[in-house]
């Protein structure tokens, strides 16, 4: 999670031009300053254990990002926190379970579909390489890669929810801002596994 | 960027002191989280109205705190959403014991926050309702996007259900009401120029000199189509055809029209607008029988308009009516 925040104070200005080209420009100035009040109130409390963590993450990014961000970053992490409540050592089956917890969480909250341009076309392929993989290191690994795919096949898709939907046409060509940061969650957590 | 601001981070708490120390007579000011409640909340008996959404529109809601209108406002940042424990907490600040009623502009940040708060406020016991106002009609294809935006009938809407609340109308009464309102109101918006939040520094979009975006919505997003620019009488039939032939407003109709202003528009401008939009109105058959004209739901120093029509029934003319006392919106009193 410090790497998290550490991912959203440095992507900041591209997750900002990312938003403001096709929504209001806003996602990395929000993202940062959910993520900086993340750490102080895990700096606050001993956490018990990595669902521990994840839920006090989430309220800190539900009562304080705000914007579409806020509640479903903050679903994604409380469906996961639950799901790994009281886990001392998480292993692959039980990271996948409660990815798939948050995903659906993300969509019952914000009712996206694949290729609506949103977070769930990074968070989907992300949860189908960790179904796939054999261990959980190798499934961090892929479940990043995989990620960093479905954002990069946003591009040419006309978005369907979220602010950039009012665009139609125009929102084609733009990165979508959510799936970015939602890649950048991915590759940290592939980064934190591997050192 | 040249902004009359401290530090961008500081915004929203230098503004909301600002609001304490003008108003601190008739409002009380919580900063975390953060909410705007009238001093004499919660009023007993009286259904509660609590409304919110990003910073950056004022005089909406903060504006519009007081007797005859809103019980509470919450702030979000500069055109993000609030949160939903500024929207609990200012739901029980004015629980009176007839329920609150939720005012939402259709944003899917401001829809996702109010619906959260308003689970975790009826598991506190808290008769809560929502209305969620869509009635800009530059978005054609609601079908495959957000939906319409909320935009001008918000104001309106906050001002008629404000009355009916004054009135102790029940939480149903007041929120048919408010869904009647919406239903029968309609937006549409233009640009001049594009505004810059602070946060980000850069223009929302560009525009050339001579070129108008028609369509827009209150958070800097690009609009249906840009032209060339034409007299204010082109302008307004640009977006009053939209609008009439959304309703349909047909002619015998009853309108309040509302000319707003985005915020950087001078007011003689407003008045040329209002003067276009009365001679097309007329033109159509429809009587205006209540107008507004002035900035009040503004896209930071955006310079443009936008117009509201609402076809009136004698129930929404008379709270229409009604005495109110915000530092936004007073008369009566």
């Amino acid at each position: 999670m410090t790497r998290f925040a550490a991912s959203m104070a440095e992507h900041r200005e591209e997750l900002v031009q990312l938003d403001t080209a096709i929504g209001d420009g806003d996602h990395g100035t929000n993202m940062d300053r959910g993520m900086r009040k993340a750490l102080e109130k895990l700096g606050a409390a001993e956490q018990a254990d990595a669902g521990a963590v994840l839920k006090t993450v989430a309220m800190a990014l539900i009562s304080s990002v705000g914007g579409a961000a806020g509640p479903l970053y903050g679903t994604l992490l409380l469906q996961m926190g639950t799901a790994l409540e009281g886990k001392d050592d998480v292993d692959l089956e039980t990271y996948t379970a409660a990815w798939r917890k948050g995903v659906e969480g993300v969509q019952a909250r914000g009712k996206a579909e694949p290729r609506d341009k949103t977070m769930v076309d990074a968070l989907l392929p992300a949860l189908q390489a960790l179904e796939r993989a054999p261990d959980l290191d190798s499934g961090l690994q892929d479940a990043a890669s995989a990620a960093e795919r479905g954002m990069l096949d946003t591009i040419p898709l006309i978005a369907r929810k979220g602010r950039a939907s009012y665009l139609g046409e125009r929102s084609k060509d733009h990165q979508d801002p959510g799936a970015t940061s939602t890649y950048y969650l991915c590759q940290t957590a592939a980064e934190t596994l591997a050192s | 960027m040249k902004k009359l601001i401290n530090t961008p981070d500081d915004l929203l708490r230098d503004a909301l002191q600002g609001v304490e120390a003008a108003h601190g007579d008739r409002f009380r000011v919580s900063y975390d989280p953060a909410y705007v409640v009238r001093a004499d909340a919660p009023v007993q008996g009286k259904v509660g109205l609590v409304s919110g959404g990003g910073s950056g529109h004022e005089p909406m809601h903060g504006g519009f705190v007081g007797p005859g209108m809103l019980d509470a406002a919450c702030p979000g940042e500069v055109f993000t959403s609030p949160t939903p424990d500024q929207m609990q907490a200012a739901t029980q600040a004015v629980d009176g014991g007839a329920g609150v009623l939720h005012i939402v502009k259709n944003y899917t940040g401001d829809v996702m926050n109010f619906d959260m708060a308003a689970d975790l406020t009826r598991a506190d016991g808290v008769e809560v309702e929502a209305v969620v106002t869509n009635d800009d009609v530059a978005v054609q294809d609601s079908l495959y996007t957000a939906g319409r935006r909320g935009v001008g009938i918000t104001v309106v809407l906050e001002k008629i259900a404000g009355g009916a609340a004054e009135d102790r109308r029940s939480l149903q009464d007041v929120a048919e009401l408010a869904r009647r309102v919406n239903a029968n109101g309609r937006s549409m918006g233009m640009a001049l120029t594009p505004c810059i939040t602070p946060a980000s520094g850069n223009p929302s979009f560009e525009l050339t000199e001579d070129e108008v975006e028609i369509g827009i919505g209150i958070h800097g997003e690009p609009g249906r189509f840009r032209e060339k620019i034409g007299p204010a009488s082109q302008i307004a039939e640009r977006l009053m055809t939209p609008i009439i032939e959304d309703l349909p407003f047909s002619s015998g109709d009853r309108v309040l029209a509302f000319v707003n202003g985005m915020g950087g528009t001078p007011l003689i401008e407003l008045y040329i607008m209002y003067n276009e939009v009365a001679k097309i109105a007329s033109a159509h058959g429809l009587t205006i029988e209540r107008n507004l004209i002035g900035n009040y739901i503004t896209s930071l120093e955006m310079a443009g308009c936008s117009i509201t029509l609402l076809k009136l029934d004698d129930e929404m003319v008379r709270y229409w009516d009604a005495p109110v006392n915000t530092p936004g919106l007073r008369w009566g009193v």
